[in-house]
């Protein structure tokens, strides 16, 4: 076979696919466990999907099989002998090449100097770029793929930058691939493409695990399928037997880990306070959506599926192309974030390092940054005034035991999430976007930031919540829309079950 | 599927690195003050203490400009070719309107350069330190088609009142430190009590998280070049007065010294942290080391090594606080 001769050219350490078998995975970052004791294997050749809800643990079980992290319990075997990676470089080393959604080219230099990047062909300590080139052609016989060698990378659609990844892949004589969401950012026609590609690779005996959203793609495709939730290992079946409804089912139904907080109705006189019309932006389409005095209305979908960039646009932060956004009847100038806050708008962005908080200046500062001018006389910060109000919003969002004057980045993550609470609640919002409102901290700082958004609502804030975690959006929210590919797909009320929710953003 | 944890650190140990980072400079100040005292008998006296600050004058108002921009994330390398032009323009100003409108023009020359150089690195969106060092050139060169590459100096009988920055005034000092000495203060209360002093650590700190707080990230830059400007202009016109003249390549390097005295004193080159009594006492630092070795009659080659490696320990303690204060 052509793979066996570019092996031998490669002096590549496996001739075939070994048979995967983890076993016990276990991985937590600080108080959070991602993988729980999960066993898997793989058998040579096969193309095996992995499947979870966000967060499931999908990415991190590819990422250490691939070497990227490394698990903190657990073995793992090729072929029946224990083997130990740590870094890409082992996992290389055994065959197995993790091809993440980030791809990790070089943009200014060429398909063919990126293909074989650090394995250039040499004769002494001279390149020897024409063996570098037949052995491109080989590759790209055994591919399909349709690649100039010369054409520089960074030029290239994503969709043929990810064949150079595959290229690459296997010219380090990868006999596993590992790959994490490779459809995402891929148009209808590339992934047809790459889907055919892996079926190819699987025939002349590559093994291929793939991380995917898209039920009906990985249905289509692979052999057999894992399914994982909250980390831990729920089946591994064939794919034969199973539909994207069932899948769903298994991904879904875990316990709910946190009480509901009481929601409120929303009175039937409550005026509209925010009306989103044909909202577009880069990353969203037409987003129309209404919200009322005192009502939460949820965004669900999956991650990248355009829940965070709606909130940014309409605070207008992300640069939009069409629609409006009304609060209260009045027209906010598009693209103007000191617009948004002067109508009342607040916004608790997804990232509180990389977007929310400065770190490096202290809580009370942090706190009482974008109402500056409200404490202010001839451009000076009176002092006294502004230790008053941080120290009453402090108590209201229960911010206790961090000092105004400490910096924010020595406070916990449930507290630096509620010193972003405080810092728009100075000023009470007439609309709150809250996306992630929970992510990464604790199940007290949790529940306390729960009721702190519901009470907003029933003092008659509008809230719209973004979160990845379903229970979430589920229990907070009066409405919920769903979203996918930018667009909102679906709109479901309070008492939509989880399934029906999960599968219209998984589904088409 | 990153979680971002925070982990609390014990307070004590955190509080007593903090105050250790916090002082330390200080007594780094004070130590070598005290071993100037104990070995030489001048260091001590009044006289010595005028030339001093007279000295750091013009280092001082630069780097309490460079404190402003670090702190907001920028730098600008293009202070001292503002300087020059701004300089140049007053005393040709000077020839025809006389000292005052001289100096007064060169302030205004000043803040206009900076404010064009903030304007080109926030519009261009270039990384200031290579926006800034285009623009130095571009300054240099126009200071040198203004003056045909000469030195130009006020008429003879302006020459006195135009060396006023090098008179006594307040307790003996010279005008030239006083107006240092006032312009660290007034910044000073700007970085500490302003809003905006609060916005430029904001923009510094993440500009991301400022710009979602509503704050024009770009005017905040801007203004900071603006008023680096206006220092310069401080600086040119007492070097202009000290010499009696001004020239295209006057103050060379000298930004340069200005970023390192800022980065002694412990403002951090990242952004977002630092104090202007930090630039202070790294100005006051480098020139009590120069002053100490010409009274202890060193080999001032050495002196180049000292500074050096100061600059070095000061840059690698923020960069050990840096870590800490983030893990």
């Amino acid at each position: 076979m052509a793979i066996q001769q570019l092996e031998k050219h490669e002096h590549a350490s496996r001739r075939t696919a070994p048979e995967i078998t983890v076993s016990g995975i276990g991985k937590r970052y600080g108080a959070t466990t991602v993988l729980k004791d999960v066993t898997l294997s793989v058998a040579p050749g096969e193309i095996h999907g992995i499947m979870g809800e966000n967060g499931a643990g999908k990415s991190t079980l590819l990422k250490i099989l691939g070497g990227a992290i490394m698990a903190d319990t657990g073995t793992m075997e090729l072929d029946g002998h224990p083997v130990r990676i740590t870094t890409p470089r082992d996992a290389i080393s055994h065959g197995i090449s993790l091809i993440s959604q980030e791809l990790a080219l070089i943009p200014n230099l060429s398909v063919l100097e990126n293909v074989f990047l650090g394995r250039w062909s040499n004769r002494g300590s001279l390149l020897s770029p024409n063996r570098d080139s037949e052995h491109f052609a080989r590759l790209l016989e055994d591919t399909g793929f349709e690649l100039d060698p010369r054409a520089t990378v960074g030029n290239l659609p994503i969709g043929q930058q990810q064949q150079v990844e595959i290229l690459k892949a296997l010219a380090r004589g990868a006999k596993v691939l590992c790959m994490d969401e490779p459809t995402a950012v891929l148009n209808e026609a590339e992934k047809e493409k790459l889907l055919h590609v892996i079926k190819r690779l699987a025939r002349t005996g590559t093994t291929v695990l793939i991380v995917s959203h898209y039920l009906e793609e990985v249905l289509g495709l692979v052999d057999r399928v894992t399914i994982l939730r909250d980390g831990q290992h729920i089946i591994t079946e064939d794919a034969a037997g199973h539909t994207p409804e069932s899948l769903v089912r298994l991904m879904v139904g875990r316990e709910v880990d946190f009480l509901v907080p009481d929601v409120p109705q929303v009175s039937s006189e409550a005026g509209t306070v925010v009306r989103v019309a044909e909202l577009t932006s880069a990353k969203v389409k037409d987003i129309s959506l209404e919200v009322r005095r005192g009502e939460i209305l949820g965004i669900a979908g999956l991650v990248g599926s355009g829940r965070s960039e709606t909130l940014l646009a309409i605070f207008g932060a992300d640069r939009t192309t069409g629609g409006h956004v009304e609060i209260n009847g009045r027209r906010i100038r598009p693209g103007s974030i000191r617009d948004a806050i002067k109508a009342g708008i607040a916004l608790i962005p997804e990232s509180r390092k990389e977007q929310g908080l400065v770190m490096s200046r202290p809580v009370a500062e942090n706190i009482a940054l974008s109402t500056l001018p409200a404490r202010s006389w001839a451009g000076f910060v009176r002092a006294q005034r502004e230790r008053t109000a941080v120290k009453d919003v402090s108590k209201s969002v229960d911010l206790r035991g961090a000092r105004p004057g400490q910096p924010v980045a020595n406070l916990s993550g449930g507290n630096q999430q509620k010193a972003l609470f405080a810092k728009w609640l100075l000023n009470p919002p007439a609309v709150l976007l809250v996306d992630e409102p929970t992510r990464g901290v604790d199940i007290a700082a949790k529940a306390r930031i729960h009721s702190i958004i519901v009470e907003l609502a029933a003092k008659g804030t509008a809230v719209i919540v973004v979160s990845s975690e379903l229970e979430e959006v589920l229990g907070l929210s009066h409405r919920i829309h769903v979203m996918r590919h930018g667009r909102i797909v679906a709109e479901f009320d309070r008492n939509a079950s989880r399934d029906e929710v999960m599968t219209s953003a998984f589904l088409k | 599927m990153t979680t971002t944890t925070v982990a609390v650190p014990s307070t004590a140990g955190k509080k007593f690195n903090l105050n250790l980072k916090d002082f330390g400079i200080v007594f780094g100040l004070a130590a070598i003050m005290l071993f100037l005292a104990l070995n030489t008998g001048t260091f001590l006296t009044g006289r010595n203490f005028i030339n001093l600050f007279d000295q750091a004058a013009v280092v001082g108002l630069l780097a309490a400009a460079a404190t402003l921009c670090i702190i907001s994330g920028v730098f600008d390398l293009s202070s001292t070719a503002t300087l020059a032009v701004s300089s140049i323009s007053g005393v040709m100003l000077t020839q025809h309107f006389g000292v005052a409108a001289g100096f007064f023009g060169a302030l205004l020359v000043g803040a206009l350069l900076g404010t064009v150089t903030g304007l080109i690195v926030v519009s261009t969106k270039v990384n200031s330190f290579i926006g800034t060092l285009a623009v130095s050139i571009i300054y240099r060169g126009l200071a040198i088609v203004i003056t045909g590459g000469a030195i130009v100096a006020p008429l003879p009988e302006q020459l006195a009142s135009f060396q006023t920055w090098t008179w006594p005034s307040l307790f003996g000092l010279t005008a030239g430190s006083v107006l240092m000495l006032a312009m660290t203060i007034v910044l000073g209360i700007v970085l500490w009590r302003t809003t905006f002093g609060r916005r430029i650590y904001a923009v510094g700190g993440n500009q991301e998280a400022a710009r979602l707080s509503g704050i024009r990230t770009g005017s905040i830059h801007v203004a900071v070049f603006a008023i680096s400007g206006l220092c310069s202009a401080m600086a040119g016109m007492i070097l202009a007065s000290r010499a009696g003249s001004a020239q295209p390549a006057m103050a060379i390097g000298i930004e340069l010294t200005a970023i390192a005295a800022v980065v002694i004193g412990g403002t951090s080159i990242l952004g977002g942290q630092g104090a202007m009594w930090r630039a202070f006492v790294g100005v006051m630092i480098l020139t009590v080391i120069s002053n100490g070795f010409n009274l202890l009659h060193w080999d001032t080659t050495y002196q180049q090594v000292v500074t050096g490696v100061l600059i070095l320990v000061a840059v690698a303690a923020d960069g050990l606080f840096f870590r800490k204060s983030t893990r």
